[in-house]
């Protein structure tokens, strides 16, 4: 029987320790400093809102893990010896493995700012990075939210939930502007501002100050405006968490490096999720993705070839969702910030409503290429299949419908996209 | 677009609720012996000061926050998570329920003969107005459930008005309660007062209606004149034909969240305490053991009640039908569970305690959903972020994000399609559907090809 050691148990771990253990009857341990318990990061903002209670973020009843013989250890790794097939906890004790999965995850950046490690500045990722806000929220009157991504957007509805002032220091000209095109940026400008948040654009920040005690007092931002506050959130993306790792002999750069098949340079080490450096991504994807669901393929994928069926990471087409306050995002295949040479774009929004839908298509060939969608459910079925089909823009407008998914009873906007279109074309050929 | 204030209790919103307070406390004094000279003035000052004052608390503050999830603090707030204020409200419901059912002379419920006094009678004059006859403790009971449906469901629509499936299913909540539990048979009560007692709400089918076929229901309606029998056929039509034949195209939601009384509380007054059921394995295995079998239990029953009515015996093995069979059920199910247990715990165990553990009809529904219907709840392709949004707000104690985080369709016996998880969701990944019954049952999408 050979053991399996699982450091992380986040998304990926847990999935490769299930997906194992339904295939055979391996011994399985699951490595974790953060928790106890497996359980959804994403839902962290809503334990802190009150919608629920952190046992709801468990995904797994707590009996669970022994019923199906995974071993769970709630402690740190200290080192990975690959030549001895050991991997070397804090508690002192020493665990020899015959597989071995790196799923890590992440930690949130830090760029050097002075003051960047006072008391009251914290990112958002970690279980005790919630711990850490729920204890000194009520002494907060003023919190600055440094950079202008999806986690510095919950982490203001968070504050907001509590009645603190919220100032959000974005470093491009626009939110997201990196991602998300002009239009679809704007609108979530407008959306921040609608909550009262001060929104400062073309903003980064310089300094954070001490009160005196160790505790952060204001900030100066880069254009030389000292803010009060008595929090800074740094959500400037995160970084995978692979410090243990340094001097193993396992090939580090940014992330783990792996191959196609989340193999590391030394035999029977792997490394998936938000941790793992692809060396040859695929599908314009990035070398490092920290996504939800792509944390869960590759468990599943490094499942199957620890089980004997060496399979390499097939993520298929992109998508990704998000939400901003109660305007829902998702989008389907490729929508870069600015449409790439080959690219058509169309561009509809709702005239009162956030609801926007953006198009990507093919100038030459005509087919779809990718969706950006806010505030209408849209079908993943219907647009994976289009979008691998390369159907034809006509042929998606017309059929929007299909890929509708929002409740019964919703407003239907495919008429009016489809006039919006149908001018748009006729413009085109005057 | 509109500018969003941020909450605050205004003066508005204080108004709303001191005249609120007022209707409430107008019902409560009365129940202290405090006797009104025009009970039909103040009647009608408590019920509309009730209606206006929530009416106005919950316009104002839904209409001054953005449309969207309103679920802030729901789990610090004493009274929605268990704390002192739910434990108390639970304590006072349960305590009503039992004077409801067991001592309602303490209502002032007249006793042989006697007058009503206190609560009771401060209803006379509107029970007087549809039937000419003075309130019993159920006309009250009826009143003032009807009331809460309106005043709450009218809270309920404010508060997910950027959805419209939840808006359209509660004005039907509210119509079917006010028209078609309360005012229609009142009126016709009233009409046919020289007829014995049947029930006259056109949607309380056997067996949520348990007593249905007991030969004392079954003569008030056989000698009914015509509306008796109207009332006989259309009894027996809608659990053999209706229910089988609606439940197969929508589900069982069409019943218990769209029009089923016990549901309509639920989906209103029992809204702010959703959260609470258990979602728990062990819970789900109870639930399957106690809903089917009160269903095996009201059906053994009534086929004794059946055998009794045809062979003019009131006895079964030697067993008096009343004492031994349909008595203890009533008290047992009827009013022990539905209403002791079902309402007065919403608090503590969540709003639909009845429908997921004890209700008949509900367990006759589910077997159809789940291996005849086509409805299920359809989840999308692989966009669940397992968040737990949806399982912590299904009121059935159903684990939705089990389902979701696998790309599998929901398809279970107990969903009443109430349609929150899909509310709750933020990635988009729930949808309630009806469509073809081939592979509505497990994976759906697969994103690797």
């Amino acid at each position: 029987m050979k053991h399996i050691v699982i450091i992380g148990n986040g998304i990926s771990g847990i999935t490769a320790a299930r997906n194992i253990r339904k295939k055979n009857d391996n011994r399985i341990t699951v490595i974790s400093e953060e928790s106890p318990f497996f359980f959804s990061r994403t839902a962290l903002m809503y334990v802190f809102m009150g919608h629920m209670k952190f046992e709801h973020t468990q995904p797994y009843e707590n009996d669970f893990w022994e019923k199906n013989k995974i071993d769970l250890l709630h402690d740190t790794v200290l080192k990975v010896d690959p030549n001895q097939k050991s991997v070397l906890l804090k508690t002192g004790k020493s665990l020899q493995y015959d597989d071995l999965i790196i799923a890590t995850g992440s930690k949130s950046n830090k760029f050097g700012w002075p003051g960047q490690d006072l008391d009251g500045v914290q990112g958002l990722y970690h279980k005790q990075d919630l711990e850490k806000l729920t204890k000194s929220y009520k002494t907060i009157k003023r919190a600055v939210i440094v950079g202008g991504g999806l986690i510095g957007i919950e982490l203001a509805e968070m504050l907001l939930s509590k009645n603190i002032e919220v100032t959000m220091l974005v470093r491009e000209k626009s939110f997201w502007n990196g991602v998300l095109p002009n239009e679809e940026s704007a609108m979530i400008n407008e959306l921040i501002k609608l909550h009262h948040i001060d929104l400062q654009l073309n903003t980064e920040l310089i300094e954070i100050k001490d009160s005196g005690t160790g505790k952060v007092k204001s900030i100066v931002t880069s254009k030389n405006e000292e803010i009060e506050c008595q929090l800074v959130g740094l959500t400037v993306g995160v970084t995978p968490n692979i410090d243990f790792l340094k001097d193993s002999g396992i090939e580090i750069e940014r992330g783990v490096l792996v191959n196609e098949f989340l193999e590391t340079n030394v035999a029977n080490v792997y490394a998936i999720g938000d941790c793992a450096q692809h060396r040859t991504p695929t599908g314009g994807r990035k070398p490092i993705e920290q996504v939800w669901y792509t944390g869960r393929i590759m468990g599943e994928t490094v499942a199957n070839s620890i089980c004997g069926n060496r399979s390499d990471y097939q993520p298929g087409i992109w998508f990704n969702s998000a939400k901003f306050f109660d305007v829902e995002y998702q989008t389907y295949g490729w929508v870069w910030a600015k449409p790439k040479e080959n690219e058509a774009t169309f561009f509809w929004k709702s005239k009162n409503e956030f609801k926007s839908l953006r198009l990507i298509y093919d100038k030459i060939g005509n087919h779809i290429l990718g969706v950006n969608v806010f505030g209408i459910r849209l079908r993943h079925e219907v647009f994976d299949q289009w979008i691998q089909e390369k159907k034809n823009i006509e042929y998606v407008i017309d059929n929007l419908k299909t890929a509708n998914f929002d409740p019964e009873f919703f407003k239907h906007h495919e008429a009016e996209i489809k006039n919006q279109f149908d001018k748009s074309t006729v413009c085109n050929l005057i | 677009m509109v500018d969003i204030q941020p909450y605050k209790t205004g003066f508005l919103q204080k108004l709303g609720l001191s005249l609120s307070a007022l209707g409430l406390l107008i019902l409560a004094v009365t129940l202290f012996g405090v006797e009104f000279e025009n009970n039909g003035l103040l009647l009608t000052v408590s019920l509309l000061s009730i209606f206006v004052g929530t009416s106005i608390y919950a316009i104002k503050t839904y209409i001054s926050l953005p449309a969207g999830i309103k679920n802030h603090g729901i789990w610090f707030n004493s009274l929605t998570s268990k704390g002192l204020l739910g434990w108390i409200t639970a304590v006072i419901l349960t305590g009503f329920y039992v004077v409801l059912y067991w001592f309602p002379e303490y209502l002032g419920q007249g006793v042989k003969g006697a007058a009503n006094t206190n609560l009771i009678a401060l209803f006379n004059p509107l029970s007087d107005l549809f039937t000419g006859k003075p309130a019993t403790q159920w006309f009250v009971y009826g009143t003032l459930y009807t009331l809460i449906i309106t005043t709450l469901g009218i809270k309920f629509i404010l508060k997910y008005r950027h959805n419209r499936y939840q808006i359209i299913r509660t004005i039907v909540v509210i119509i079917a309660q006010l028209f078609l539990a309360y005012l229609i048979p009142n009126i016709m009560e009233g009409l046919n007062s020289d007829k014995a007692y049947f029930a006259m709400d056109i949607k309380y089918f056997w067996p949520l209606n348990y007593y249905f076929f007991n030969d004392w229901h079954l003569n008030n309606m056989v000698h009914g004149g015509s509306l008796g029998m109207v009332y006989l056929v259309w009894g027996i039509i809608g659990f053999l034909v209706i229910t089988p034949f609606l439940t197969y195209y929508f589900g069982k939601r069409w019943y218990c969240s769209w029009v089923c009384g016990c549901g309509g509380l639920a989906e209103t007054a029992g809204d702010p305490f959703r959260h609470l059921s258990d979602k728990s394995v062990r819970a789900w295995k109870i639930e399957r053991y106690l809903i089917y079998g009160i269903l095996l239990l009201i059906t053994l029953i009534t086929l004794v009640v059946l055998y009794g009515y045809f062979s003019g015996s009131s006895t079964f093995l030697g067993l008096d039908i009343y004492t031994y069979f349909t008595h203890p059920y009533g008290f047992l199910i009827g009013a022990a569970f539905s209403g002791v247990v079902g309402v007065g715990f919403y608090p503590i165990l969540g709003s639909r305690v009845w429908c997921r553990f004890g209700c008949p009809m509900a367990a006759y529904m589910g077997i159809i959903q789940r291996f005849k219907s086509r409805f299920r709840i359809t989840t999308n392709g692989g966009q669940c972020i397992s968040c737990g949004n949806c399982s912590t707000y299904c009121e059935m104690g159903i684990d939705v994000r089990a389902y979701a985080q696998k790309g599998e369709n929901i398809v279970r016996a107990s969903c009443v399609g109430c349609g929150i998880c899909s509310a709750v969701c933020p990635r988009g990944v729930l949808k309630l559907e009806n469509g073809k019954l081939e592979g509505r049952i497990g994976k759906t999408f697969s994103y690797k090809k």
